[in-house]
């Protein structure tokens, strides 16, 4: 049994946490938060020459050709840290759907730029505020071209590239790689409950488009893609998770209320125990997700769902009681509280909502997948 | 990132599997227990059976394996319990009778008795013939086990016991029995204890089993009028008490955690099996939601496990984050059975056997599982263990332990 991850990853951990504690502080942060800049980009150049950008990328496309564990690891440190960087759109999304149906010619043309944090990659999925569904997507491609709107697109501002889904007849849709440079894309950035992620609406009005991935397969596409970033993003919102409760622990321990520190109330006692409960169940949950991505094991289709509701519920209960536990003070813009509520809830949404997840979970488990 | 046994391992699970084939009978369904197959003379049939597979059990040298090889043992790491008890849940084999004496009573004789204490009860206790219980808890005192006020008071050589133990398993049938007492009131709670080991056939202890919700009687109410016990069987100095019964709880062993009653596979097949008024059960959103966040928790108990046998198979100890087990399976537990008789509808009260889903085993959950959240730390110990122990924050602010015992305040019992 080793259940666990191995000494080389657990090294390269403690590597990206210290970088991280230096160059994606509660300071730099904040300048995203405050500021004009949709993301840090010397963070990002950082993350691109500490080689973590092309972790799980082949080294035939110019990646370092690690696996899914160690990418795990790292997105484990951006979460904890709430890194401002597009390392999600552009790994979990744009990257993983180039490696799961990529033409030899679209790998060699973005992966070894993903890889060097030269390019930004994105996902445009969803149409508005409802789901997203074979029969209402309105974005529609034909002959080589793309109309339509998508929003909101994670980093679809900053983006180099999108992959989008296009309905191409009725009922039928497919992935399509677009370069945003190119003519026939407008994009305005829209503002999300998290400035510290950039987010866009993007207009397609006839822009090229090739396609990614056989045609019309773009919905079990964009399902398997999903399920692996859910593992990916499962450890993001762990790390968020675990600092939101330390966050909780330290402040109750340093605050004083009716002679006594807090923290050794029961009400405050028992609330953090509920908090590390469900971070260690989700932690659990993350392991196996993880496990089923490295091995791109059968398990996988219900492994991943697992994993992502148990940490979309355990990151947004950590984040909402932190606020809880800080009283007044979590409330206000000067501490960090809200930072990890508003990403609670926005990567508790960027695939999807955790309703939806547990549905899948369950209709996965009937047709006895895994 | 693997699930696979280290070859020593895999060595020891292909031995515990070759013979429990060859000397376990398996389970004739999910459910089946030892109790249940053997009923008999008020349940002493099962204890006659369970004392022949302990024998057998350790002849072949599984009935204690952490223990020392002189004593029986085999000196091996935790993981290799853990081993034997997966094995083992698949077989139909005596649970509930000697898990207190070879877990609890004879580590404590190890680090607090005498070489010939040793060699008089742990062969013995090994093998079966003699069964103990654990006289810990009383009707004063249950998660503040020492607020006990069961008096030992000290005359010459020996020493009289009166006063009342409550929820002790297998008294009824127990030959032994260690026990915590006070010896001095005046002293502050946890200084006035001492610890003693005693016979239960010792005149003036008299037992009653204790009806639960369920009907079953698991427990026992023990009464002492001056029993004596011989000062040799005192464990651990006069007023030590409470350090000792503290070696006797670490020693809880790790339990295999997965519950006995129907779990998420149990619920998540009655939902595919029953009908709503709109259609089947499983296709309906509010009880796939429900499921969905049954098999998380499930999956995140059984994958937990996994990180604390990993932790075991590496020789480290895992810590009392051991303690989320327990604490999310005995509600989940509950909430599984009511679950399950709220999609049965108006039929979901029905407890004959032939008439429920699953001979009853969601009903009587129902009625059993309530024990699962107090046995054993009750859930708001249990969250006080992670928040101290694992969280590392304060204790809860005590009244009570510099004063005298005698002056504590005390309710109308």
């Amino acid at each position: 049994m080793n259940f666990d991850f191995s000494p080389d990853q657990r090294s390269l951990r403690d590597q990206a946490r210290k970088f991280l504690a230096e160059h994606s502080s509660s300071a730099r942060v904040r300048r995203i938060l405050d500021g004009a800049a949709p993301y840090d980009a010397e963070l990002w150049r950082g993350m691109g020459e500490m080689g973590w950008v092309g972790t799980a990328i082949p080294e035939l496309y110019g990646g370092a050709g690690f696996g899914h564990l160690e990418l795990c690891v790292i997105a484990e440190e951006l979460g904890r840290s709430l890194a401002p960087t597009p390392f999600s759109s552009t790994i979990y999304l744009a990257g993983e759907a180039l490696l799961l149906a990529g033409s030899e010619a679209q790998k060699k043309r973005w992966l070894p730029r993903i890889a060097q944090a030269e390019a930004i990659g994105c996902l445009g999925l969803a149409e508005g505020a409802h789901v997203a569904t074979p029969a209402n997507l309105t974005t529609r491609a034909q002959s080589g071209r793309i109309t339509g709107t998508k929003l909101p697109v994670m980093d679809g501002d900053v983006a180099d590239f999108a992959v989008v889904l296009a309905a191409e007849s009725a009922g039928r849709a497919g992935l399509f790689l677009v370069d945003l440079k190119g003519a026939g894309v407008i994009r305005t950035p829209v503002t999300t409950v998290d400035p510290t992620r950039s987010h866009a609406r993007i207009v397609f009005d006839g822009a090229a488009a090739e396609p990614l991935g056989a045609p019309g397969a773009g919905w079990p596409l964009a399902e398997r893609l999903l399920d692996r970033a859910a593992v990916l993003v499962a450890f993001e919102q762990l790390g968020g998770a675990q600092a939101a409760l330390d966050m909780a622990r330290e402040y109750a321990l340093g605050r004083f209320a009716f002679g006594r520190q807090i923290a050794s109330f029961q009400a405050i006692k028992h609330k953090l125990a509920d908090m590390y409960v469900a971070v260690e169940l989700a932690r659990s949950n993350a392991y196996y997700g993880a496990w089923a991505l490295s091995k791109d094991a059968p398990e996988l289709p219900v492994a991943a769902p697992a994993a992502r509701v148990a940490a979309c519920e355990a990151y947004y209960q950590a984040a909402k009681e932190n606020i809880q536990v800080h009283g007044g003070m979590g409330f206000t813009w000067e501490f960090d509280c809200h930072l990890h509520y508003r990403r609670a809830k926005l990567t508790g949404l960027m695939l999807g909502s955790v309703r939806r997840w547990k549905d899948l979970l369950i209709a996965r488990l009937e047709t006895g997948a895994a | 990132m693997d699930f696979d046994d280290t070859p020593e391992e895999a060595t020891f699970r292909t031995e515990v599997r070759e013979w429990l084939s060859v000397n376990a009978e398996p389970k004739s369904g999910a459910f089946e227990t030892w109790q249940s197959r053997y009923p008999g003379r008020d349940g002493y049939e099962g204890l006659e059976r369970a004392k022949e597979f302990q024998a057998k059990k350790a002849e072949a040298g599984f009935a204690a394996l952490h223990w020392p090889v002189e004593w029986g043992g085999r000196a091996l790491p935790p993981i290799y319990q853990v081993i034997y008890a997966q094995e083992e849940t698949r077989y139909l084999v005596p649970r509930g009778y000697f898990e207190i004496g070879l877990g609890m009573c004879m580590p404590t004789l190890f680090a607090f008795g005498t070489e010939e204490q040793k060699r008089r009860h742990a062969p013995v206790a090994l093998r079966g013939q003699e069964v103990w219980c654990q006289l810990f808890s009383e009707p004063g005192a249950g998660s503040d086990l020492a607020g006990l006020r069961t008096r030992a008071q000290r005359e010459g050589e020996e020493w009289v016991i009166n006063g009342q133990k409550i929820w002790t398993s297998g008294a009824h049938w127990a030959d032994w029995a260690i026990l915590v007492a006070r010896s001095d009131p005046k002293a502050a709670k946890h200084k006035g204890l001492t610890f003693f080991f005693l016979s239960m056939k010792s005149p003036g202890i008299e037992t009653r089993r204790i009806k639960q919700i369920s009907g079953a009687s698991h427990f026992n109410e023990v009464y002492f009028t001056d029993v004596r016990i011989p000062d040799h069987q005192r464990l651990g100095a006069v007023g030590a008490g409470w350090g000792v019964a503290i070696t006797t709880l670490m020693n809880e062993r790790l339990t295999s955690g997965d519950l006995r009653g129907p779990d998420f596979e149990e619920v998540f097949g009655l939902a595919r099996s029953v009908a709503l008024e709109d259609g089947p059960a499983i296709k309906n959103a509010a009880v796939r939601e429900r499921l969905a966040d049954l098999y998380v928790k499930t999956q995140g108990v059984r994958l937990t496990r996994f990180r604390t046998m990993t932790a075991l198979s590496r020789g480290e100890t895992p810590g009392p984050e051991n303690s989320i087990g327990k604490l999310v399976n005995a509600p989940k537990a509950q909430e599984i059975a009511s679950f399950a008789m709220d999609l049965l509808d108006m039929g979901g009260v029905v407890m004959d056997k032939d008439a429920a889903p699953l001979r009853a085993a969601f009903q009587e959950s129902l009625l059993s599982s309530p024990g699962g959240r107090i046995a054993a730390g009750t859930d708001e110990i249990l969250r006080n263990i992670i928040a101290e122990r694992v969280l590392g924050l304060p204790q809860d602010v005590r009244v009570d332990r510099d004063l005298p015992f005698d002056q504590l305040p005390t309710g109308p019992r």
